[in-house]
């Protein structure tokens, strides 16, 4: 039966976060947007204390994995609507926050009862931890079959070699100072396996061998670190590896780690929802100082400039958002949402770029001013459109999905 | 508690309605448009499915399953992913029937809705359009005034549908309130009606199987009983809002028509020795349309939704109608790209698809969910 109204214990947790959002995030989103490379901590501790102490917040899974506690069959829906909220308040400071991130997802999605205990029971603990996925490499995006990181097994180890770029949160996840946490670690172990040889391995924080490098000056989102790491022979223990060791004939382990993402572009769709509605509600505000009212019902003709620039933001932010919510119901009712998944990063990707960047034009000289958030809106929305895949990345995987087409026969 | 699923009850209806469109709805859809006209045969079997006797009370001789906009926008995608015009045709009668079964008094039901529970289609329509650029459907240019215990109607009207056959149509007009303003107000209005002239058949670029024509109304009288809810605004509401999710779901199946048919053409079509589909010009194109085509469904679904919960939908409705028809002819001129050369000849449906599309945006009242 379709319904569209949220339960009421998420519209619960929305309304805290909002709360959350407003009040924690937004008096600090320009600060740390122009002290970059410095960390939020009175924020991150707050936050750390704050998913220990309630059921809301990232740090929920990792809880819920160590606790036993039934698996939460709205798991997916519950954080996209919470990251939304969260990058409402501010989208450089969400990614901050401490917790499972996008490596956590990455066990949860294809690890072992075991490695699941292990890893993700650690974000129970008293200081923050983080997770962080590294793929990326200088010379390998989303072309990650490209990727040029090895493991090689040594009896009970694996031993990588490799630069991994771009990694988010690594200085957070993979510096001990900072926490104890681990990095998801894409590299082949068979290169002449092509696709088939990717997998990806767990480093814990302080392993000898993993140094992080540097991290990167960005246009947006800056309260998030974006750090290079340089492993050189890294040994990690055999265990580490998530999923098969076995390379297979075929590619279908890539497709096991390739799921991830069926679980984490949700995830970046929603953040950008955020950042476009944090766009878009300041526009409706400031329009309604002006008195310049949205005729909701009007005849289209007697429509202002004004008023279809606005309703065009709010329809396809709305449109986002429901392929978004869309893709994460699907996923916690065990349907696959490889389509959908793209269809949600893609839509929300472009969209936020758009309405962003119209809210900068529709609000003159005070949009471009670094005196309001907008701008900064514009430049943080734009990531969006950019990691977990490109807009262009998932449009291929669209197609390759409508078609039935292998990404030989369409690249 | 979000949900994307449809009930059972909907599942069925759809895979009914979905086989119905594909074999006897789209085999006719060119034959349809050039002869202007659909088969009485099509409306027979149409008729049999009973999509307008289903919301009708049982008192009546209906069905009696009570009214869901969402399972309304349902069947009017699959049907218009058919054709357009002759599901605009097959859906007509709810035009009228459906503001009857939510709005009309017992004597005004009991009196007309018996002709929809009959063995054979029964031509309904409304009257919602007038021949303006600048027409408004909150403001409607067409007057209703009291007099005495009756209601005057006067004014032109434009693209009704199955004008000449309808029996019974829902005309809007504007009621002028005592400050001046006017607001709109639903009347039924009997063809043979003194003062009813309907006008000859329109020539229109789209939907051409569908008959519409032009209607006159100077001095209509008409009983009281038979003005729908007066001074309630919010049940007028909901009914331009029931319309918007009718058209707009309708723009989705002709949205979705349009990217099938054009996403089949270009793994067969070959060019440079691979599928046109191998190529990322066309790929990403034919990608765009597969998600827009989800994208508006959810949209309009939920403005059905907040409407089968008899709340006020019409900024859903209202942003849900002027997406699908934008995007709807995006979608339609892009599938005509896809086929180059051959979009552009009526050998392939899309370039009817095109001219079905341009409506979208013109359009009010055509279609109710």
């Amino acid at each position: 039966m379709v319904d569209f109204e949220l339960s009421p214990d998420i519209a619960a947790q929305r309304e805290q976060l909002h709360m959350l959002a407003e009040n924690a995030m937004r008096p600090i989103a320009r600060e740390y947007d122009e002290r970059e490379h410095e960390k939020p901590w009175d924020f991150i501790n707050m936050m750390w204390q704050l998913s220990k102490a309630s059921d809301i917040g990232p740090g929920k899974e990792g809880k819920q994995a160590g606790k036993q506690k039934p698996v939460d069959s709205n798991r997916n829906l519950r954080t996209v609507i919470a990251v939304e909220e969260l990058s409402w308040g501010d989208a450089g400071l969400y990614l901050s926050i401490p917790g499972p991130g996008l490596g956590g997802a990455a066990v949860q999605a294809v690890g072992t009862p075991e490695q699941k205990e292990r890893f993700l029971s650690r974000f129970k603990g008293d200081k923050p931890v983080w997770s962080a996925m590294a793929i990326t490499e200088p010379g390998a995006g989303s072309d990650s079959a490209a990727i040029q990181a090895t493991a090689v097994r040594d009896g009970d180890h694996w031993v990588l070699n490799g630069t991994k770029i771009f990694c988010t949160s690594g200085l957070m996840a993979g510096d001990p100072k900072n926490s104890n946490g681990f990095i998801v670690v894409w590299a082949t172990v068979d290169r002449s396996a092509g696709r088939a040889g990717i997998k990806s391995f767990i480093v814990d924080a302080g392993t000898p061998g993993m140094t992080v490098a540097k991290c990167e000056d960005k246009l947006g989102i800056r309260a998030s670190d974006t750090a290079t790491l340089i492993f050189e022979d890294c040994r990690i223990p055999f265990d580490n590896i998530l999923g098969s060791p076995e390379v297979p004939k075929t590619s279908e382990g890539f497709k096991g780690v390739m799921a991830t993402f069926d679980a984490t572009r949700p995830i970046v769709a929603a953040s950008a929802l955020g950042v476009g509605r944090a766009a878009l509600d300041f526009v409706r505000e400031e329009l309604k100082k002006q008195g310049v009212e949205i005729r909701y019902g009007a005849a289209p003709r007697k429509l202002t400039a004004i008023e279809r620039d606005f309703m065009d933001m709010e329809t396809q932010l709305q449109a986002a958002r429901l392929l978004t919510w869309r893709a994460a119901w699907m996923m916690d009712n065990g349907q696959k949402n490889n389509l959908e998944a793209s269809m949600a990063k893609a839509k929300a990707g472009l969209v936020v770029t758009q309405v962003t960047q119209k809210a900068v034009e529709m609000l003159g000289p005070l949009g471009y001013s670094r005196q309001l958030l907008v701008e900064k809106w514009m430049r943080d929305a734009k990531i969006n459109d950019i990691f977990e895949g490109t807009q262009q990345i998932n449009m291929m995987i669209i197609a390759r999905r409508i078609l039935g087409y292998t990404s030989k026969e369409l690249s | 508690m979000i949900n994307f699923a449809l009930d059972d009850e909907q599942k069925l209806i759809r895979e009914t309605v979905i086989g119905f469109a594909r074999d006897e709805i789209r085999p006719h859809a060119r034959e349809a448009d050039e002869k202007c006209t659909v088969p009485a045969s099509l409306l027979r079997r149409g008729w049999e499915l009973g999509l307008v006797q289903s919301m009708i009370p049982e008192e009546y001789g209906g069905f009696g399953t009570e009214h869901s906009a969402l399972t309304g926008a349902v069947v009017a995608e699959e049907l218009a992913y058919g054709d357009l015009a002759i599901a605009t045709h097959l859906l007509a009668p709810r035009l009228l029937t459906v503001p009857l079964v939510e709005l009309g008094s017992t004597e005004l039901k009991s009196r007309l809705l018996p002709a929809f529970c009959g063995d054979t289609f029964e031509p309904g329509s409304a009257a919602v359009v007038e021949p303006r650029f600048d027409f408004d459907p909150s403001a409607p240019a067409t007057t209703l005034r009291r007099e005495g215990d009756d209601y005057v109607v006067s004014g032109a009207k434009c693209f009704v549908p199955l004008g000449s056959q309808a029996k019974q149509l829902l005309v809007l007009a504007g009621l002028t309130n005592g400050d001046g303003s006017v607001r709109p107000q639903a009347i039924v209005v009997a063809r043979d009606t003194p003062g009813l002239r309907v006008g000859a058949r329109e020539q229109n670029m789209g939907v051409k199987a569908l008959e519409t024509t032009t209607l006159d109304l100077d001095a209509c009288r008409v009983p009281r009983d038979q003005v729908l809810a007066v001074g309630d605004r919010a049940a007028m509401a909901r009914l331009a809002n029931l319309w918007r999710v009718g058209l707009s779901a309708m723009a989705v199946g002709v949205a979705r028509a349009a990217y099938d048919y054009a996403r089949e053409y270009a793994k067969e079509r070959r060019a440079f020795g691979q599928a046109i589909g191998q190529k990322q010009a066309i790929a990403f194109m034919l990608a765009e349309m597969a998600m827009e085509v989800d994208a508006m469904r959810l949209l309009v679904w939920e403005a059905a939704w907040k409407l089968d919960r008899h709340e006020d939908a019409t900024r859903e409705a209202y942003l849900a109608k002027r997406y699908t028809a934008d995007v709807t002819l995006r979608i339609a001129d892009n599938a005509l790209q896809v086929l180059g050369g051959h979009g552009y000849i009526r050998d392939h449906l899309v370039e009817l698809f095109l001219r079905n599309a341009r409506g979208f945006a013109t359009l009010e009242g055509l279609a109710i969910a």
